[in-house]
């Protein structure tokens, strides 16, 4: 799949935003005042952002107030509901901590638990769909759930909460890359089966429909830089889980946290990249191409 | 909604015979003609006379190579459109209610006027059925020629598909695949006609018929016994000329 700097932005700054926002939702770190309203900045910038990245790959954005629509069936439509009304709920949790310095309680745990189903939404973008093998098993979900509420945690300051998410986080990614390597092989879905020719032989693609480029092939058959992707694997598995978490063991002072969370974020970048990059589209098959 | 219908009063689709299709690619250029110029957003074409040119279509005739555990390899074209599936992947995921499939008779449609444009239904459909324009910013995808076939403007014989209508060697066949006794639901018994990527469960509408098995020539031929080889082996000068060579 083509790896969109757009869909990158989006799904990593607000993955990490409503990460924050759970971890404040649940009243972690329990501050009010000027403290409170920069947490907050910080949550609704990064989850707000992230959504507007997410507008810029789009052909029609003028429309969007239409994708509020679909949410009985679309992940997509549900992803767009459940972060305006995350970020509805804890933004009157904010108000009363900032300007009011009284916690709404049970407002904040519905906020979390919204912000929290906001990340699932948007991983089910990816993980629902059966053309894109790779993706369409339940690691997608944990992984993006452990890795946002993990950076949110180091956000938040909660250091032994990131410290364990990441390390979770670390493992999943690890059996996610393992068992996903195989999963295009494992659907059963060949070039004898796109083509229902495949009980009579073997059977190549002799001749593609068009000798330029099409949508098909830059969107879906993306094949440039997966040469590098286990290089890319390393650096961005280092760099998301294994120097933060030795950084915090090491010590948990602020500007100890700050480091460990940058050096996460750009991991965390990387392997986002990865994540689409190295995505096969069953519609590559047609074209004799993975 | 983007919710599919429970079923389909009817099943309108193409049965795509593999046998007959000689490749011309004239379904391709008919579709991007009819659809151009009617219904929806034209398909638009990117840099059509430079270097590197690149457009929008609904139909793609892609070629295969078909090698048998014994005798020789066998070239298939193979015509690709949207295959309406009764199980479309592409209509559940849409976010903003533009992509719908018809109760009425079964055609997966997209109502442009409120595409966002997000290509996620590209990106559900196995079968690269659905592009998007760049021109528009909408999906585009094969309307089964929506604009023709119930036109009673039009002449009676010109009220199906454009590639249809197109085809020169009468590789496409157009009707309901939900009566079992049309003439497209026939054809699909009688030369057992298949799905593509079955396993993914999409049931698709469309469905291809298989290439013929090949005609086997016999090996008997009352001549040949006289037509053999005289000499087996060279005598005189080239016997000489044989047996000096492969000495060396």
């Amino acid at each position: 799949m083509h790896p969109a700097g757009s869909v990158i932005i989006f799904t990593v700054a607000s993955g990490l935003g409503f990460g924050l926002l759970t971890w404040l939702g649940l009243g972690l770190p329990d501050t009010v005042g000027w403290a409170a309203f920069w947490h907050y900045a910080v949550g609704f910038s990064l989850a707000g952002g992230g959504l507007l990245a997410s507008t810029f790959h789009l052909g029609n954005p003028q429309r969007f107030l239409k994708a509020f629509s679909q949410w009985r069936s679309s992940w997509l439509s549900r992803e767009g509901c459940l972060s305006v009304a995350a970020m509805a709920v804890l933004g009157l949790f904010a108000i009363g901590l900032i300007f009011f310095r009284v916690s709404w309680q049970p407002l904040g745990y519905i906020g979390a638990l919204l912000a929290v189903l906001t990340i699932i939404a948007t991983s089910m973008i990816y993980a629902q769909l059966k053309t894109v093998p790779r993706w369409n098993h339940w690691t997608t979900p944990i992984l993006f759930l452990l890795l946002s509420l993990g950076g949110g945690a180091l956000l938040a300051f909660q250091t032994l909460a990131g410290l364990l998410l990441l390390a979770l986080a670390g493992g999943v990614q690890l059996l996610a890359w393992y068992l996903g390597d195989g999963r295009f092989q494992q659907s059963g879905t060949d070039i004898g089966t796109a083509t229902g020719l495949g009980v009579r032989g073997k059977v190549r693609a002799f001749e593609p429909p068009h000798t330029g480029n099409n949508y098909l092939l830059k969107e879906m058959v993306h094949q440039v830089g997966r040469k590098h992707a286990v290089k890319l694997r390393f650096i961005s598995f280092i760099m998301m889980i294994l120097m933060p978490i030795g950084l915090l063991i090491i010590s948990q002072a602020v500007p100890i946290v700050i480091l460990a969370l940058v050096l996460n974020v750009i991991g965390t970048f990387v392997q986002r990249w990865l994540f689409f990059a190295e995505a096969e589209h069953v519609v590559g098959l047609y074209y004799g191409k993975r | 909604m983007t919710t599919l219908p429970q079923s389909t009063q009817k099943k309108l689709g193409l049965v795509i015979d593999l046998d007959t299709c000689v490749g011309c690619h004239a379904c391709v250029v008919s579709c991007k003609g009819w659809n151009t110029e009617n219904y929806g957003a034209p398909l638009s074409d990117q840099d059509a006379y430079g270097a590197e040119p690149s457009g929008t279509f609904l139909n793609r005739v892609h070629s295969y190579e078909v090698q048998p555990e014994v005798g020789p390899a066998q070239l298939i074209h193979f015509p690709k459109s949207c295959l309406h599936c009764d199980d479309a992947p592409c209509v559940t995921v849409c976010p903003t209610g533009a992509s719908y499939k018809r109760q009425e008779d079964g055609i997966v449609l997209v109502n442009e006027d409120a595409c966002i444009g997000c290509g996620l239904c590209a990106w559900a459909c196995p079968y690269g059925a659905r592009e998007m324009d760049q021109a528009a910013g909408v999906m585009k995808k094969c309307t089964l020629c929506v604009d023709r076939i119930y036109n009673e403007n039009l002449p009676e014989e010109d009220r199906v598909p454009s590639c249809v209508r197109t085809c020169p060697s009468g590789a496409r066949h157009f009707g309901d695949l939900a009566d079992e006794t049309s003439d497209v639901s026939l054809l699909v018994a009688s030369r057992d006609g298949m799905d593509l990527m079955p396993e993914l469960g999409t049931k698709p509408v469309n469905k291809y018929l298989p290439p013929r098995p090949k005609d086997v020539v016999p090996e008997f031929d009352i001549l040949a016994p006289y037509l053999e080889p005289v000499a087996k082996t060279q005598k005189g000068f080239l016997g000489w000329l044989d047996k000096a060579l492969e000495k060396i």
